[in-house]
């Protein structure tokens, strides 16, 4: 998190002076549960690319590759909408961001 | 060069208007305000001013327009009263929070219920915390002056906040003054272009106007307002000074009226400060040592020369146009003593008078004397000048 401006270096009215900056804004922070996405299960049909509110489903090559958990709040719409129930929601408590990376698991490997 | 005109107040403001030409001009009739829209709105009819003006189905929207138009990097200006005010209410505070710097004039008139149309300050001490920067005006001539002035420290850059010039309805705002007005081209010279620092138009330099700002800002945006409207106690202090010296005619946070060696002092807003100056010449002439302060200035509130003003008084009334419904008194009161508060001994009380455009006639104004010198102001609660047993 960059450091907070104080109210001298701040413009005036709460004017936002460069485009394009909500990227920066991360709001990842305010989840409970974090998606994640069984890739076994997945038929890459995008719907969850086209509900997610926040922009946060990541797609190459027509497929669904995961999540930015940087943005992420975890509202869980994702894994209503999924056809397939390929989406589970865990508690961001329950294991850790960084090991899941990408949001992506392989039930096959697993089981 | 000045030139000298029959105008009412709500003409006089509406001069003004017409030598400022201001980008836009959104606005509602209401009562007393109507008569000012309608001279401006003639003007532009007649092509004789090129501003744009937008009609609207109500204040709220009038403000709306005002600000949209404002973030877009208009020079804007409007006027309402009384219920106009109320309707528009939280956009008034959107527009000195955004800072924008608006103009708005307000011929003062009495909030309902019970419906009345006359004068008295309600409306606008109903949006004293709202940021904007608040003139009175004694008579037509100062309507003209202040509104003038009001574009220049509404537009400084330490400034940026809104400004509301105000007249008391009908009182000022349709009675015929004589009125010295400057030459166009002079008042054009003084208020100079308005160059915004971030036009929304600005396509080149895309900007967000009104965004979300939640815990970790909205604080530091407050503190920023707040230091803007102390900065413009030097702004409006300057300004003062510069429209005298083009006019003959300086302002300054208060008008003091033979109150350097006087014991007990009037202090009070608008139209009322005429009539409390004939009655200080009478008791003067008599060997009474009274005098008048008349405040232009509520907000920013000019406390500090406040107290050196009139701290040594030995007693001071401060008259309100409006009741404050706080079990105390009227608005004006309670500053008036924090002003005061350890600077002076003097005794400070409170008169709630003249609502919804009831006269203030010399006779009362000779009792509030009678009663500062007597001893007899209530010190804790207001005292209803002129109301029916």
């Amino acid at each position: 998190m960059a450091k907070e401006k104080g109210y001298k270096e701040l413009a005036i009215g709460g004017l936002i002076l460069e485009a394009g900056n909500a990227a920066a804004y991360k709001t990842g922070g305010w989840r409970t549960y974090r998606p994640l996405v069984d890739k076994d299960t997945c038929t890459n049909c995008l719907q969850c690319w086209l509900f997610c509110p926040d922009v946060c489903i990541d797609v190459e090559g027509g497929k669904m590759v995961g999540y930015d958990y940087d943005h992420c709040k975890g509202c869980g719409i994702c894994a209503t909408i999924c056809p397939v129930k390929a989406i589970k929601m865990v508690l961001e408590t329950e294991g850790s961001v960084d090991a899941d990376r990408k949001g992506c698991f392989h039930s096959k490997k697993k089981g | 060069m000045q030139r000298i005109a029959a105008l009412t107040g709500n003409e006089a403001a509406a001069e003004a208007m017409r030598q400022i030409e201001p980008d836009v001009v959104a606005a509602y009739p209401i009562t007393p305000q109507t008569e000012l829209m309608q001279k401006f709105a003639q003007f532009v009819a007649d092509g004789i001013v090129k501003t744009e003006v937008v009609l609207v189905e109500s204040e709220h929207s009038a403000m709306s327009a005002c600000v949209g138009a404002c973030a877009a990097g208009a020079r804007v200006m409007t006027a309402t009263s009384s219920q106009g005010l109320a309707l528009m209410w939280e956009i008034v505070y959107i527009a000195a929070s955004t800072r924008l710097p608006i103009v708005m004039t307000v011929v003062n008139r009495a909030l309902s219920a019970p419906i009345n149309i006359h004068c008295d300050h309600s409306d606008s001490m109903g949006c004293r915390d709202s940021g904007w920067i608040q003139l009175y005006s004694e008579n037509p001539q100062e309507v003209y002056d202040n509104v003038v002035q009001a574009v220049r420290i509404a537009e400084h850059p330490d400034v940026l906040l809104p400004v509301m010039p105000t007249l008391d309805g009908f009182i000022i705002s349709h009675t015929l003054e004589r009125v010295e007005t400057l030459a166009d081209d002079a008042v054009k010279k003084f208020i100079g272009e308005w160059r915004p620092a971030y036009p929304l138009l600005d396509v080149d330099h895309p900007i967000t106007f009104g965004a979300l700002d939640l815990q970790d800002y909205y604080f530091e945006h407050k503190k920023q307002q707040a230091e803007a409207m102390t900065r413009a106690k030097e702004v409006i202090l300057a300004i003062g000074k510069e429209y005298g010296k083009l006019t003959g005619r300086g302002y300054g946070f208060f008008d003091e009226y033979r109150t350097d060696d006087a014991e007990y002092i009037i202090l009070c807003l608008g139209s009322a400060a005429g009539t409390v100056k004939s009655v200080v010449d009478e008791l003067r002439n008599r060997g009474r040592k009274v005098g008048v302060l008349k405040l232009r200035v509520f907000r920013p509130f000019p406390d500090g020369e406040l107290a050196r003003a009139i701290g040594h008084a030995r007693a001071i009334a401060v008259l309100d146009r409006a009741e404050g419904f706080n079990a105390v008194g009227g608005p004006l009161a309670p500053e008036v003593k924090s002003a005061l508060y350890k600077k002076s001994d003097a005794d400070v009380c409170n008169y709630v008078y003249g609502l919804g455009g009831r006269d203030l006639s010399p006779v009362m104004i000779r009792s509030v004397f009678d009663d500062l010198a007597e001893g007899r102001a209530d010190a804790r609660q207001a005292i209803h000048l002129g109301v029916r047993e």
